[in-house]
């Protein structure tokens, strides 16, 4: 670099502007891998969007030619696939969805927010490690597997404990479920209570204040809303959970009395029932129409939960 | 020490009962972390215990006999394996771009909001959701058919927040003076990212990468209208071909094949949760020697 502190593309002679041209090779390298990975980082909205415009596109037909509202929610009656008289009523459906996963979440949340305060204001060092990597690998567990379980060893236990004559039940999918949501509840739970800043913790603990009292006065309320949006998306999880539910709660269009009833998911009843459906037919539109409206309720979940919990971030 | 330097320090009737409270709460939340981790490691015991015989490396390479009765889980095992590779094919450099966009280029605005938005919904979507999408984008308008192919981008658009959001943390650990100091050498925001920010985040995206793989081999819903099969008797050559996959195997095995032997679907379910749990592991164990290695 003795005779020439010029870089490549720079022109001392031109002067000016011109002198600060940076426009050489690199420099168009950069702008084009900042266009690719900018089609990329938006590659996620246009996957969501392209999810809602190809389900509603399979599904709109039956939307606008055979759907009646008031039957479609408010009718017990799925019999879709009845040549003559073809009934789409999904409210037992929506039931049996509804108590799977409200079961769940009463098994789930106290259990998933009290593991989480222990692993995040009780345990520490080598057990905390060891918890968290045992809940990380209870979430990993495949949900045909947790379905299976239900099938071969909750049911048979069912049965015998309680002495009903089928153990696929509400019962039986709403433990298995909760079990399933639990580890992502606890890991998103302990984040918001990791999230409270340690200050908090020493200010109150310079007061005086026990571990317990630390956490039930100062860090559950300053975590409150990433708790709540913790518990929001295991709802959301439940919710849509599909190959557990269909194996584990019997299968049977049914608006349940007790928990030992079977019963039939939204979700189930379209991985059960897609296969069989022509292309194009009022079954297979139905059941898209199902997919619009299982799309519509976890979008507006995640979307609560998301702004819950950016509530305390902004807070 | 006179006497009433001592009793100074003696914990009061308050601090006693404030103690005693504390420790039921810590006895009572530890007893709740292990009653959530107990029974699933009791389950876990009982699918080796029940399926631990079956598991042979006959029973690993040969293809299901009798009508699924008997025989082995080979077709599946490969589909699976044919499955997670096309998959990861298409989301990990989408992913690994799109996390790029994120940590590097997006400002904090409502537009970046919208991108997290929207991963938040790509994963929560439910998995039977996916699976009409598959359907109708792949296999109906794009004209896959009922193939790998149709059945991995299924996949790859369902697991790509796993991607984004490793390789995103992987990027913001690596300290904003690093950027800094090669800005500062004239190198543009791509060389930098290139010659200092990725090769310090690569191991990081890696695990984000083994979590994929894991989370996509479990997967059975978004696959089952889109390439994967109950039973074919041909393994797969191309990716237009159909295929079968451990996870779906297990749902057959379980519920569809009359007088299957009770073992047998116990064996496939070890197969898929030896698979998932050994590639997660990994991804942790990865994770925390990364941790203890880490320099700044």
């Amino acid at each position: 670099m003795a005779n020439s502190n010029t870089a490549p593309g720079v022109s001392v002679t031109a002067g000016g502007a011109a002198a600060f041209d940076r426009r050489n090779f690199d420099w168009y390298v950069d702008k084009a891998v900042q266009a690719i990975v900018f089609l990329c980082g938006i590659s996620a909205i246009i996957f969501v969007l392209g999810i809602f415009v190809f389900v509603t596109k399979e599904g709109v037909g039956f939307i606008f030619e055979h759907m009646n509202v008031r039957e479609f929610f408010l009718t017990p009656y799925w019999f879709p696939s009845d040549a003559d008289d073809p009934e789409f009523g999904i409210l037992a459906l929506m039931a049996g969805t509804a108590s799977v996963t409200g079961l769940a979440m009463l098994v789930a949340i106290p259990f998933s927010l009290g593991a989480a305060i222990y692993i995040a204001e009780f345990a520490s060092g080598k057990t905390r490690e060891t918890l968290k990597v045992l809940v990380e690998l209870l979430a990993a567990i495949p949900s045909v597997v947790w379905g299976f379980i239900g099938l071969v060893i909750m049911n048979p236990l069912i049965i015998k404990w309680f002495d009903v004559p089928v153990g696929l039940c509400v019962l039986n999918a709403g433990i298995i479920l909760g079990l399933m949501a639990a580890p992502i509840m606890t890991s998103i739970a302990e984040d918001a209570l990791k999230a409270v800043p340690d200050r908090y913790r020493e200010a109150a603990e310079a007061m005086g204040a026990t571990r317990w009292q630390v956490t039930y006065k100062v860090v559950l309320p300053a975590a409150k809303n990433g708790l709540l949006g913790g518990v929001l998306l295991g709802v959301g999880r439940g919710f849509g959970e599909t190959m557990a539910v269909l194996m584990a709660t019997g299968h049977a269009v049914n608006i349940p009395d007790s928990i030992f009833d079977s019963v039939r998911a939204l979700t189930a009843t379209i991985a059960a029932e897609l296969g069989e459906t022509v292309v194009g037919g009022e079954h297979y539109q139905a059941l898209f129409t199902i997919g619009i409206l299982l799309f519509l309720v976890t979008f507006i979940v995640n979307l609560s939960a998301d702004l819950i919990v950016r509530g305390i971030r902004k807070g | 020490m006179t006497s009433a330097n001592a009793e100074m320090f003696q914990a009061s009737g308050l601090n006693k009962r404030n103690e005693r409270v504390q420790n039921s709460y810590r006895i009572l939340f530890g007893l709740m972390t292990l009653m959530l981790i107990t029974p699933v490691l009791l389950i876990l015991g009982t699918l080796v215990a029940k399926g631990g015989g079956v598991i042979s490396w006959e029973f690993l390479f040969t293809a299901p006999t009798d009508g699924m009765r008997t025989g082995g889980v080979l077709p599946a095992l490969l589909g699976t394996i044919w499955l997670v590779m096309v998959a990861l094919l298409l989301s990990v450099p989408i992913g690994v771009c799109a996390a790029i966009y994120l940590s590097e280029y997006a400002g904090d605005n409502w537009f970046t909001r919208t991108i997290n938005l929207a991963i938040i919904n790509l994963a929560g979507v439910p998995s039977i959701v996916h699976a009409l999408f598959g359907l109708g984008a792949f296999v109906i308008f794009f004209g896959f058919g009922t193939s790998i192919l149709a059945a991995s981008l299924t996949l790859a658009v369902m697991t790509m927040p796993v991607v984004i959001v490793a390789t995103r943390e992987s990027l913001q650990a690596v300290p904003q003076a690093f950027r800094e100091a090669c800005w500062n050498m004239g190198a543009t925001r791509w060389q930098t990212i290139r010659r200092v920010v990725l090769p310090n985040a690569i191991t990081g995206i890696l695990t984000g990468v083994i979590l994929e793989v894991s989370r996509t081999a479990g997967e059975t819903a978004p696959i089952m209208f889109t390439g994967a099969v109950f039973f074919t008797p041909f393994l797969p050559e191309s990716v237009l071909d159909q295929t079968m996959a451990l996870s779906l195997h297990l749902f057959v095995a379980a519920t569809q094949v009359p007088g299957i032997a009770e073992e047998v679907p116990f064996g496939v379910a070890l197969v898929l949760i030896a698979l998932v749990l050994t590639m997660n592991s990994a991804s942790i164990a990865f994770r925390m020697w990364l941790r203890g290695k880490k320099k700044w």
